[in-house]
């Protein structure tokens, strides 16, 4: 594979950078593959390279619907964060922040890793309480988390509204300066050039449509494409769970919902950070262009339609306004939307099924992107040692019979009823 | 913006709605003995397939009522809505 360096530049501009290599091919399907990942996403993109790079397993296909990027890691707010309170959340999150340091090396490939910081806002004492709280437990599990009063909040976003008569004033934040952002398709590209390189056939515009199993084991998958055999298979495709969970006769604890975000025209840098409202759903980013990033709440019912409704939008962005009056000045440039897989605890699913060769990885909520690295990690682990590893053990699929909830926000079992 | 037909009300906005999950839900029954699998598909285990829906709204900034509504969850369309005691053919 041609590496991507300052010599290498300079080389291919003599020849007008016609010369370059594709980034990855488009191989026909095989007939069998040792392991074969459902859904060419950023997630199993990373399962793929993990696989071929930590195990040596390299007779790996990717089976993609449509194509590489043009799902959830190519639609979401690009924020890459630790701050849980959960030991199984934070050690797992802390995890992936390492290899997000260290991806850009690793992968031959800018991802423009950022780590600006992400501040959330508090608004009430109970809520400065509360954030006192996480913070301590993030520090515990390592992870730097530092609580900022108004007057450090101020200093740091002083175009936020810090008048003494608005409905939710600023009584201060909890920063992880080591949170940030990072440029999404660069994740999704990087992976897959890497993961080509090392003989993982990636095949787009593939769609499964069944599975072979006889006597309790993985035997193989259907696809528009043909029948593709396959000792391990695992399941890597968000919002689409449940569609492929249906042709197994499985029942998840999951629900498809749809999830908007939009960015404004672009303005000079204004906003250094990571910023969320605490009294509702919204967080906003600049982006290196000079876009607002924005997003917040579901729409709220079920859906596949990677498109959402004015009403929610509206609603999301009240509460931009009220954080930040500016951002009413700004033409709103694009809008989009994800579906979403929502699991009942609002934590994931990385684990082994009751099919021997089945793997599971599922259940991220909107908060898929910045795990993309720990989850293709732990999830390649799962299914080289058919055994989870120590990070994603409470990531268990049966934890919902078992009582064992990692239920992070206290919301209950529906986590986008709020 | 959803537009859906209260069958108290007629057509609202979905603004003046909020949403309540798949309607084909059923509580187990009380007095029998239910097993935890009948739990777990009662509290957590959701089919939520792409395409038609039957789903309960409540018309909470109207006459308060919950109803209930199919609905494509592919395309957005609303085909009927119900009162929530009526049977669903």
């Amino acid at each position: 594979m041609q590496k991507y360096s300052i010599f290498n530049l300079v080389k291919n501009a003599f020849s007008n950078h016609e010369n370059w290599d594709l980034a990855w091919k488009d191989p026909t399907p095989k007939e069998e593959y040792d392991v074969v990942i459902i859904g060419g996403g950023g997630h199993g993109l990373a399962t793929a390279y993990y696989l071929a790079k930590e195990h040596k397993i390299t007779n790996v296909a990717i089976i993609e619907k449509g194509w590489i990027g043009g799902g959830n890691v190519g639609r979401n707010t690009t924020i890459i964060r630790s701050n849980y309170m959960h030991d199984e959340n934070g050690l797992f999150s802390e995890f992936g922040m390492d290899l997000w340091r260290k991806m850009s090396q690793d992968l031959n490939y800018n991802v423009m890793f950022s780590p600006r910081g992400i501040i959330n806002l508090a608004h009430s004492d109970a809520q400065m309480n509360a954030y006192a709280r996480r913070g301590n437990s993030m520090r515990l599990n390592g992870i730097d988390a530092i609580l900022l009063n108004r007057e450090q909040v101020k200093e740091i976003i002083p175009m936020a509204d810090f008048s003494e008569n608005v409905r939710f004033p600023i009584f201060g934040g909890l920063m992880q300066p080591s949170a940030g952002t990072a440029r999404h398709d660069a994740v999704a590209w990087g992976y897959a050039r890497q993961a080509d390189s090392m003989g993982v056939d990636i095949i787009q515009n593939c769609e499964v449509t069944g599975f072979d199993v006889s006597a309790g084991k993985i035997k193989g998958i259907r696809t528009s494409r043909g029948n593709i055999k396959a000792k391990k298979v695992g399941i890597c495709v968000a919002g689409s769970t449940n569609i492929l969970a249906e042709k197994l006769n499985m029942t998840l604890p999951i629900e498809t919902h749809l999830l908007q975000a939009c960015v404004s025209e672009p303005v000079k840098p204004v906003l250094d950070n990571v910023v969320t409202f605490g009294a509702g759903h919204f967080y906003v980013s600049q982006s290196d262009k000079g876009e607002m990033v924005m997003g917040g709440d579901l729409d709220g019912y079920n859906s596949y339609a990677q498109r959402g409704n004015l009403p929610t939008l509206q609603h999301v962005l009240t509460e931009g306004i009220a954080m930040m009056p500016f951002l009413s000045k700004l033409k709103m440039l694009r809008t989009w939307g994800g579906i979403m897989d929502m699991s009942m605890d609002g934590s994931p699913i990385i684990d082994k099924t009751h099919i021997e060769g089945l793997y599971l990885n599922c259940g991220w909520c909107y908060g898929g992107f910045k795990a993309t690295p720990a989850s293709g990690w732990t999830f390649a682990h799962t299914i080289a040692q058919d055994r989870v590893h120590e990070l994603n053990a409470g990531y268990s699929l049966n934890r919902f019979s078992t009582g064992h909830l990692i239920d992070e926000k206290g919301l209950g079992t529906k986590t986008w009823i709020s | 913006m959803l537009y859906i037909n209260c069958p108290h009300c007629g057509m609202r906005s979905q603004n003046e709605f909020s949403y309540g999950g798949d309607a084909s839900v059923k509580r187990p029954e009380i007095n029998k003995e239910v097993s935890d699998q009948e739990w777990d598909n009662f509290v957590y285990n959701r089919k939520s397939l792409r395409g038609k829906h039957l789903e309960l709204w409540q018309h909470i900034s109207g006459c308060r009522q919950w109803i209930k509504v199919e609905r494509d969850t592919g395309t957005h369309e609303i085909f009927r809505t119900f009162k929530a005691d009526e049977e669903v053919a």
